[in-house]
């Protein structure tokens, strides 16, 4: 059966050891993680998870219902299949010599991303978007050169129904 | 009401209904040891901590309530994985209370720190770390209401010393209110409508139970169910005892060491009604080719069950005896039509199955067969003894060759297959039923992992029976090794064993010996009825294989026969 991307985002317990149920459950039952990753929500008591799975679709299946087993996990919901807005957050520290600096800019301008750093000889970007203007952007900073790079990893929220939809 | 930790604990566990704790002292415990002295909890005082969540594993399974363990920090707590796991895999409620150092010290690697809420993380339904005095209470009750509701599993509250010595205003909370933890227990009615269905369309269908049934009490349901659709019945290892082993609808044991019949029937049928099981390996074999021709039905309190190891046609979430009620409330609204004619067919043909590939050994007259030690036992037990056991061939040889009648008589470590389980079961299961015989039947091997708990039988004044079939081996893995080993049989003799008569002496226990077939009778009854723990050393057949057996990894309908 294929393999696919799943986004999971589930509401825990803000509370330790939490985060450790749950990235032990993945690692000891040799589940997939793409990407992880957790924040507070508006209640301080709740954190909310977004984890990037490739699984087939037994395979999410029994993932969802071992994650809702787990006592600290209030609800799991899959937004792959529905309609969801999803970004994720890069620094990319790219070599800036003379030479390349205006194409940088060039290249910043039309991602609409932001330069947060300037050194010497880097600068460091901020992007924000899908996983698709991530991949496009680095594409084209890679031949300039690229020298580190943090990824914040996927989150991700259900879209609101439309007016009249 | 000011009170310490220590006393807010006896506090609730009193109210739970605790009678019985399985534990060992040390320096974390030293407070709570100090006021459970001052109530009437019984304490048993095991002589390794794992064999105090063992009996407390005992204790749950055959009182049918949750079990009870108390150990220090450190070495005291990692001695109690192994029993945790084996609880874990059987879904048996216990709560395991260890003491932590004090909560300035924890992360310093002070003296006699572990991370035990790490450690057991992966096999335990849930587990906690009190950080204080104020949480104590709500989290023991949260630790009992979790271990035994849904599917229960051991649960684990590591307490910090100073929160058990620290003194706060204490009251009793009323009820546990977890937001993300609700169990289904009321199956879905469209979904049993769908099973009923099944039933009607079906015509050679069958029951495949499990240790889901014994534990929601479910048997009688069962049995009710099975006799008024006429549907046979086959249990895993974890489900012996969840129907009578004297009905004629009763197949025998499924799986690697199950009967022929139960196997043979599994290939054939066209409806398998599973309730609370998981589909083991060894019990499906290769999973592709299980009750390949059947459209199965899967009732589980636990939802991650189902469709784990095997698809379904009909899920059914839901505790086991609910949904069995429920299905016996519409059969009696139903018109099966004359099913006697109608599963004629079908029953006899498993009736004929059986006469031709029944359970069978070769009888020998100079040498003892483990297999006749444990028909005797049944004999002279009438099959009312609880049965604990250890782990390999022993072990098979209880589930096949003791006919269990009711649940709860047989106490084996299924999913972890942990060798030294039987004996601090017994323990267990005689503190919970004074008045029942128990006997762990033990191999040679496995009684040697956890022998010190017979100074606590012995202490205690427990009458248990220690019926072990020595054959000098490792036997069950000998038994592979002859099979698909070339009979190479690497580090399986275990010719240098204790004199196991004399180590029942030295412990204070009567000690028995059998070595001719016409002495096991006398032995037994010498044993069995005796006031005192006994041990017997059946001299039994070395090479001895279990049979049927279904290779690992082979289709269940091919086994192996004597
Ligand atoms: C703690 C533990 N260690 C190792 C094993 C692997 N194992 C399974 S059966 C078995 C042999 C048990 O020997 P014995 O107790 O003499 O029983 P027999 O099979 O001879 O009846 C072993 C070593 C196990 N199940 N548990
Ligand atoms: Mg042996």
């Amino acid at each position: 059966m294929k393999e696919e991307k799943h986004v999971l985002s589930l509401l825990v317990d803000n509370e330790p050891g939490v985060l450790s149920r749950i990235s032990g459950l993945f690692s000891g039952r040799g589940y997939n993680i793409e990407s992880l990753c957790v924040a507070e929500t508006t209640e301080p008591n709740i954190s909310r998870l977004t984890i990037v799975t490739k699984a087939n679709q037994p395979l999410v299946e029994q993932v969802k219902k071992q994650l809702n087993k787990l006592i600290n996990v209030l609800k799991v919901y899959e937004l792959t299949g529905q309609k969801f807005v999803q970004r994720e957050m890069a620094l990319i520290k790219v070599n800036a010599k003379p030479d390349n600096r205006a194409e940088i800019l060039r290249i910043v301008d039309i991602f609409r991303c932001k330069v947060v750093d300037v050194g010497k000889e880097h600068y460091t970007l901020e992007i924000t978007g899908d996983e698709g203007k991530l991949a496009a952007i680095m594409s084209l900073l890679r031949p300039i050169g690229i020298k580190e790079i943090a990824r914040t990893g996927a989150i991700a929220l259900f879209r609101e129904p439309k007016n009249g939809n | 009401m000011e009170l310490t930790g220590a006393q807010i604990l006896m506090k609730v566990l009193k109210d739970e209904g605790v009678d019985t704790i399985f534990g060992y002292p040390g320096g974390a415990v030293i407070d709570i040891y100090d006021e459970l002295a001052k109530t009437d909890i019984r304490h048993v005082l095991v002589r390794h901590e794992q064999g105090a969540v063992h009996a407390a594993d005992g204790y749950a399974r055959a009182k049918g309530r949750t079990g009870v363990c108390l150990a220090t920090s450190g070495p005291g707590a990692t001695n109690t994985v192994t029993g945790i796991a084996s609880a874990y895999l059987d879904s048996i409620p216990v709560v395991i209370i260890t003491g932590q150092v004090p909560t300035h010290l924890i992360g310093n690697d002070a003296f006699q720190e572990v991370d035990i809420v790490g450690i057991t993380r992966p096999c335990t339904k849930h587990n906690f770390l009190v950080q204080r005095t104020e949480d104590l209470a709500r989290i023991i009750k949260e630790a009992f209401y979790i271990a035994q509701s849904g599917r229960p599993g051991p649960v684990l509250v590591d307490i910090p010393k100073d929160v058990g010595n620290t003194k706060i205003d204490f009251e009793m909370p009323t009820d546990v209110n977890l937001r993300s933890y609700n169990p289904t227990y009321n199956p879905n009615p469209r979904q049993l409508k769908k099973v009923l269905k099944l039933i009607e369309e079906s015509e050679r269908p069958m029951i495949f139970a499990g240790g889901g049934v014994i534990l929601s009490k479910g048997s009688e349901e069962l049995t009710k169910f099975a006799r008024r659709a006429q549907i046979p019945v086959t249990t895993s290892l974890m489900g012996l005892g969840a129907f009578p082993g004297s009905d004629p609808l009763w197949l025998g044991m499924i799986g690697m060491h199950g009967t022929y019949r139960a196997n043979i029937c599994t290939g054939a049928c066209d409806l398998m009604i599973s309730v609370g099981v998981r589909f083991d390996d060894r019990v499906t074999g290769k999973t592709d080719s299980f009750a390949s021709q059947a459209k199965i039905v899967h009732i589980d309190i636990d939802p991650t069950s189902i469709r784990k190891n095997i698809p379904v046609t009909t899920p059914v979430v839901g505790d086991c005896r609910k949904t069995l009620e429920n299905l016996n409330a519409l059969l009696d609204e139903t018109d099966l039509g004359d099913l006697q004619q109608k599963r004629k067919k079908w029953l006899d043909q498993i009736v004929d199955w059986r006469s031709k590939r029944p359970l069978d050994y070769e009888q020998d007259e100079d040498v003892i067969k483990p297999q006749y030690v444990v028909e005797k036992l049944y004999e002279l037990t009438k099959g009312e003894a609880i049965i604990t056991t250890e782990v390999g061939q022993n072990q098979m040889w209880a589930a096949q060759y003791y006919h269990f009648e009711s649940p709860n008589h047989f106490i084996t470590s299924g999913g972890l297959g942990c060798m030294g389980f039987g004996l601090p079961a017994a323990i267990g299961a005689q503190m919970a039923c004074p008045d029942k015989l128990v006997v762990d039947i033990a191999g040679d091997g496995s009684i040697q992992m956890n022998s010190q708990e017979l100074m606590t039988a012995v202490q205690n004044c427990l009458p248990i029976k220690v019926v072990i079939l020595n054959n000098g081996y490792l036997g069950m893995v000998r038994q592979w090794q002859e099979l698909f080993y070339d009979k190479r049989y690497s580090c399986t003799c275990m010719d240098h064993a204790p004199d196991f008569v004399k180590l029942a002496e030295a412990y204070g226990a009567v000690g028995l010996r059998a070595t001719k077939p016409e002495e096991v009778r006398s032995v037994l009854k010498e044993g069995l009825f005796s006031p005192e723990t006994v041990i017997m050393d059946f001299r039994v057949a070395k090479e001895e294989s279990v049979y049927p057996m279904v290779p690992a990894g082979a289709p269940i309908t091919e086994m192996l026969l004597v």
